[in-house]
């Protein structure tokens, strides 16, 4: 028994400290290519997020990343130390698998230990409990994972892969299986865990609220690629592709041609309405543009306002009263729906009702300019529908 | 399914001053009254009656009359005279589960993990052999294994048949046991492994045990409720049966309690009795040791 524990755990582990680096990762299955010419470096001891819609290729970096699959081309390294070809158990990787995966035949504490114990750790049994202790569920240490909630099986499926200390924690959709409520808490309990253990985590996730309120870093994927990197905050405030756009976040969107330059603002016409967005922001400089503004970036007037650089006249479709804001859908002259939120923050507020003609103004320096691509923005919307 | 389900509903809706858990288990005991009615006369009163005829006594004098009686000396005699054939039950019938095991595990793993899209074909190999007559397969084993058929004479050919023969011997039985019993030991183990969750065995890998003990660890013990299911679906036909050794055993050295019971009942004349004694205690032998493996092996699901 200790024989094999012993020899059957650690052989061939291999020691890695340092970023985790992706260099010109490719993954095929037969035709398809799941991920194509991934690069990606994920700083040691940041919460980082892989973002997109289901079959982008997220899932299938995560498990490149554990060794469950291996890359058709390229090379997976931690600090200096190639990964690639290793197998699973010689990885200081862990990952928390969707469906939890915990071993229905252990204890919640054999579980939490299984890991320890393979590595051969004299103390497993120790370190269980300090985990288990970290997730708050000590006192259910000597049940069967049957007998636990699924809130409760997610974070001994938590503890089971911090326990080992991994360099790298993936997370597969953890908290997919969830209730709303359980799952904004254990939002919050990971973050906790992150900053207390100090562990790189990569957080998969089609849930873009969810890596935008947890991540340092989000990735947002799109068929095998990456189609833009950053802070939550940058993703959400320069969307670069239209994609990204409607994925993270919801915009408004207006395509037409680049009609000329005013100092650093590039000017385009769309709808016969001259858009203006600072050159900083727009992704392309000539040709075809697709114009952006976020929702809450757009002002509704019910009468025309004097001196305001774009306006657009606009029929209202639906009304929406939630407390904190008013949203509202109107329709542009193009025949689109924006969606337009004004917080209620005058003591007599705008009453305007389906029908009514009203005019949206904004500032032009939250516009943004992203390429042309009506496929992504119909995809994209398509996906955050879908879950 | 969900006629049954609908008719369960409106009846909820309609009687509500009718205290529900009382209605059902009134349907309950009525669904499962053909059932006990089965069991009563056809197990438990021919139980019964063997019992009764294991405790009667010969007539002194009337070959092939007995009367009733408390007669334990039946069960005496079925354990000093046939102690032999209670072992041997037991080893070929232990000997024939083993090999199952040993040959059913990996072939299941197989068909549950590897074999893709030719599982159902493998599934159909497994069960095609029941479209025939167990009689029949086990009497063409008797052609397959005899002494100048192609296994024994390649064997003596090679010189490594040591009593020159297969049939008539302990092998052939054994042989014969495991491969009748093995359809029953590969099953459970299949939909064990089969309904196992493959995240959890590759999470075994993903906690550094390597291929080996991930098995070891994780996936054996998870298809445990199928490996008990299987020995036991194998050892207990197999302990009591008596056509392998029949057919395939010699005239002594390789009869089981089977054979000893069935000669008994329809060869000896006046035998009754005995067989009878003879039946009851393989039963409590076979219960015993099912008892002790099941606590010993056992998951909550079975005990």
């Amino acid at each position: 028994m200790g024989l094999f524990s012993k020899s059957g755990g650690s052989g061939g582990f291999r020691e890695a400290k340092g970023d985790l680096r992706l260099q010109e990762v490719t993954k095929s299955f037969g035709d398809f290519t799941a991920v194509d010419n991934l690069t990606l470096e994920v700083p040691r001891g940041s919460f980082f997020a892989l973002l997109g819609p289901s079959g982008c290729g997220k899932t299938t970096t995560l498990r490149m990343v554990a060794g469950l699959e291996q890359p058709t081309a390229g090379r997976i390294l931690i600090g200096d130390t190639d990964l690639t070809g290793s197998r699973p158990y010689e990885r200081p990787v862990n990952t928390v698998f969707q469906s939890y995966a915990l071993f229905p035949h252990l204890t919640i504490r054999d579980n939490v230990a299984f890991g320890p114990t393979r590595r051969g750790e004299a103390n497993a049994a120790q370190l269980a409990g300090d985990a288990l202790e970290l997730v708050q569920l000590s006192h259910l240490a000597a049940r069967k994972p049957a007998q636990l909630s699924g809130g409760q099986q997610q974070r001994v499926a938590v503890a089971r892969a911090i326990v080992n200390r991994p360099e790298v924690l993936l997370l597969d959709e953890p908290l997919g299986a969830l209730d709303l409520k359980l799952r904004r808490q254990m939002q919050v309990e990971l973050k906790r865990i992150q900053s207390e253990v100090g562990l790189t985590f990569i957080h998969v996730t089609h849930d873009q609220e969810e890596a935008m309120t947890m991540a340092d870093t989000v990735a947002v994927m799109n068929h095998g690629r990456i189609e833009q990197m950053g802070a939550p905050e940058e993703l959400y405030d320069l969307p670069r592709t239209t994609f990204v756009a409607n994925f993270v976040g919801q915009s408004n969107l207006a395509s037409g041609p680049i009609t000329g330059r005013d100092g650093d603002r590039i000017v385009a016409e769309v709808n016969g309405t001259q858009v203006a967005i600072p050159s900083s922001r727009c992704a392309v400089d000539s040709g075809e543009v697709t114009f952006g503004i976020r929702p809450e970036k757009v002002r509704i007037h019910e009468q025309r306002p004097e001196g305001a650089g774009s306006d657009v006249q606009a029929t209202v479709r639906d009304v929406s009263f939630t407390g904190v804001a008013t949203q509202y859908q109107v329709e542009v002259p193009s025949g689109a729906v924006w969606n337009v939120y004004e917080q209620n923050l005058d003591v007599k507020p705008i009453s305007v009702r389906p029908g009514d003609q009203v005019w949206l103004t904004w500032d032009p320096a939250h516009a943004f300019g992203v390429p042309v691509d009506s496929d992504a923005a119909a995809e994209a919307l398509a996906a955050v529908d879908a879950p | 399914m969900s006629a049954f389900a609908h008719a369960a509903g409106g009846n909820a809706a309609v009687t509500h001053q009718d205290p529900p858990a009382r209605r059902r288990s009134w349907a309950t005991w009525l669904l499962l009254l053909p059932g006990f009615l089965w069991l009563l006369v056809f197990f438990v009163f021919p139980l019964v009656q063997l019992f009764t005829v294991s405790l009667q006594s010969k007539y002194p004098g009337y070959p092939g009359y007995y009367y009733r009686d408390v007669n334990f000396g039946n069960y005496v005699d079925a354990l000093t005279q046939f102690g032999a054939h209670f072992g041997r039950s037991l080893l070929f019938a232990g000997l024939a589960t083993l090999f199952a095991f040993l040959l059913a595990y990996p072939l299941a793993y197989a068909m549950a993990f590897k074999a893709g899209r030719w599982r159902n074909v493998m599934m159909i190999c497994i069960i095609a052999p029941f479209f025939t007559s167990f009689i029949l397969r086990t009497v063409a084993w008797r052609q397959i294994l005899a002494d100048d058929g192609p296994v024994a004479s390649t064997l003596n050919f090679l010189h490594l048949l040591p009593g020159g023969r297969i049939t008539e011997t302990w092998v052939a039985v054994v042989a014969g046991l495991t491969y009748n019993f093995l359809p029953f030991m590969v099953l459970p183990i299949y939909a064990s492994l089969e309904r196992a969750d493959h995240r959890i065995i590759e999470a075994g890998g993903d906690l550094y045990a390597n291929g080996f003990t991930t098995f070891r660890k994780v996936t054996l013990p998870m298809s445990m409720p199928g490996v008990l299911a299987g020995t036991l679906l194998t050892f207990i036909p197999a302990a009591g049966d008596y056509v392998n050794a029949d057919l395939l055993g010699s005239d002594r050295s390789t009869k089981m309690v089977g054979n000893v019971i069935e000669s008994q009942f329809f060869k000896v004349l006046g035998g009754f009795p005995l067989a009878a004694a003879l039946s009851f205690t393989l039963m409590a032998l076979i219960l015993a040791l099912v008892f002790v493996y099941i606590r010993r092996f056992g998951t909550e699901e079975l005990l």
